[in-house]
């Protein structure tokens, strides 16, 4: 049975689509024939961040609107050949977007697809309430700093309440907590909140702790998922954090103050 | 076979009478100048137009300047039904005055400083108290109705938590919690630790602009003690 995943956090900014690339890539790595839809109609950036910008020929709200079928617009990824990608528009505004045709389309993509990824756009407005209506779980990406947790803590909120599964009294959706941009030295002087004070005020199960990484910004300028440069600590945490969504155990790793050795104080990092 | 005890529809009695405690808001009458009235009420509402709209009111007499013993108050009451306000009741006043508004079919409500000691408050049994065991997330509001409110998580910043009896919150509150909420000062908060944004009881409230030291990390509860808000932990 397909699971439906949304990918929010409420604050704009902190690595949805990041997460959302990543994430995808990193379950279609193992196998798992898995789409990622953008729901940031007129803003949209997954497409940018997966690397096929310029194949884009129809998008979702074409599909909505039924004047293409999925097979036209669906965009398969070409390094892992079980991912696909389904843009947003970029020239329509978010009124195109309905709730019955979001759940039409949906509907047609559990019948071939594993999981089914949704990017949010950031805030609570209509794009943010699409894209998690219909999900059976959520990745709730926050930065350890107080508004993004503030804003993480709206959402979940709403996740619990304004989604189908709370409208019809089935089993809530399940929580994950992404915490992205982490940095330990900084977290240790005390500049930026430590994990615990993320997960004491959340109270979500931790899903995985993305470091703040230079890989980050150049995988999105590249349009490669950074899961799929396993270098990279962000590559690596990422890869953790979808094995850890298996079932796997993965301790958490980048969470401490790395002692640089004498060579590379010498030569920098 | 029908069994003695069960009572028909009937039998069952129609209705129960209760002691309650309502706040309402007063109008201070100062003089009777019925176009001075009208005008004042209208700029009153233009400020907050949906505050007084079907808003119940007693009308106390005691302010009054004038010496003369009447009042047209059935006059009175369709001004201000005109309006939009409901006169419930007077208070106060001399005792002509009050034959006069019972004869006009407005009741006199006892005085809030007087002997006669007011009715029983009907303190909310706490048999309808409402379990709630979800953490309270930013930006919603539960409110407990006629009970306490128990709570088994943290209230987050930007949550609201009401309830007409005590709260009880077995966390943290960093939110806003206000008891008593229709009136009853007997109400308290409790939690494990306050790093509340906002306390109040029956309308007292307190802002918490700093942490309080003395408090922090500590399981406290909040009661009101002579109007006053009392904030004290709560192991010895």
């Amino acid at each position: 049975m397909a699971r439906v995943i949304v990918v929010t956090s409420g604050k704009g900014g902190v690595g949805k689509t990041t997460t959302s690339a990543s994430f995808a890539a990193g379950l279609a790595q193992r196998g798992h024939k898995t789409v990622v839809i953008d729901f940031d109609v007129g803003l949209r950036n997954l497409d940018l961040i997966m690397g096929c910008e310029r194949r884009v020929v129809y998008d979702f709200v074409n599909v909505i609107n039924a004047e293409a079928n999925l097979n036209q617009t669906l965009i398969r990824d070409k390094r892992v050949d079980t991912l696909y990608v389904l843009p947003a528009s970029q020239t329509r505004d978010k009124e195109a977007i309905t709730r019955e045709g979001v759940d039409r389309v949906l509907n047609e993509l559990k019948q071939t697809f594993d999981y089914i990824i949704c990017d949010s756009p950031a805030g609570i407005e209509r794009g943010a309430l699409m894209a998690l209506y219909f999900a059976d779980e959520a990745l709730v990406v926050t930065n350890p700093e107080v508004s993004s947790v503030r804003d993480s803590d709206r959402i979940l909120g709403i996740l619990a309440s304004k989604s189908r599964r709370a409208e019809q009294g089935d089993d809530p959706i399940k929580e994950h907590l992404v915490l992205a941009r982490y940095a330990p030295d900084r977290a240790n002087r005390g500049d930026m909140l430590s994990v615990d004070d993320v997960m004491e005020i959340l109270g979500i199960p931790l899903l995985g702790v993305i470091p703040e990484s230079q890989a980050v910004l150049q995988s999105s300028n590249a349009g490669i998922p950074v899961v799929l440069e396993d270098s990279s600590d962000a590559g690596l945490a990422y890869s953790d954090l979808v094995a850890r969504f298996l079932g796997e155990e993965r301790p958490h790793r980048f969470l401490a103050v790395e002692k640089k050795g004498f060579f590379r104080r010498l030569f920098g990092n | 076979m029908m069994s003695s005890s069960t009572k028909s529809s009937e039998d069952q009695e129609p209705f129960e009478l209760k002691g309650n405690l309502f706040t309402l808001t007063v109008m201070y009458l100062r003089h009777c100048n019925r176009e001075a009235i009208d005008r004042h009420l209208a700029e009153k509402i233009r400020q907050a137009p949906g505050f007084f709209k079907n808003a119940p009111v007693v009308i106390d007499l005691e302010t009054l300047t004038e010496t003369d013993d009447f009042i047209d108050f059935a006059g009175l009451y369709d001004l201000l039904r005109g309006r939009g306000m409901i006169p419930v009741g007077v208070r106060n006043g001399s005792a002509k005055l009050q034959a006069a508004a019972v004869q006009a079919g407005l009741p006199v409500l006892p005085d809030n400083r007087s002997p006669v000691v007011a009715k029983k408050v009907d303190r909310p049994s706490g048999q309808r108290s409402k379990i709630v065991t979800q953490p309270v997330r930013s930006g919603q509001q539960l409110y407990a109705p006629d009970g306490d409110l128990i709570l088994m998580g943290t209230v987050s910043p930007g949550a609201e938590v009401l309830a007409d009896g005590s709260i009880h919150i077995y966390g943290t509150l960093r939110g806003r919690a206000l008891a008593g909420a229709k009136g009853d000062t007997e109400a308290r908060i409790f939690c494990q630790n306050l790093e509340a944004e906002l306390v109040a009881i029956a309308g007292h409230y307190r802002v918490f602009e700093q942490l309080a030291p003395d408090t922090r990390g500590k399981a406290v509860q909040v009661y009101l003690l002579e109007d006053r808000l009392i904030i004290e932990p709560l192991s010895r």
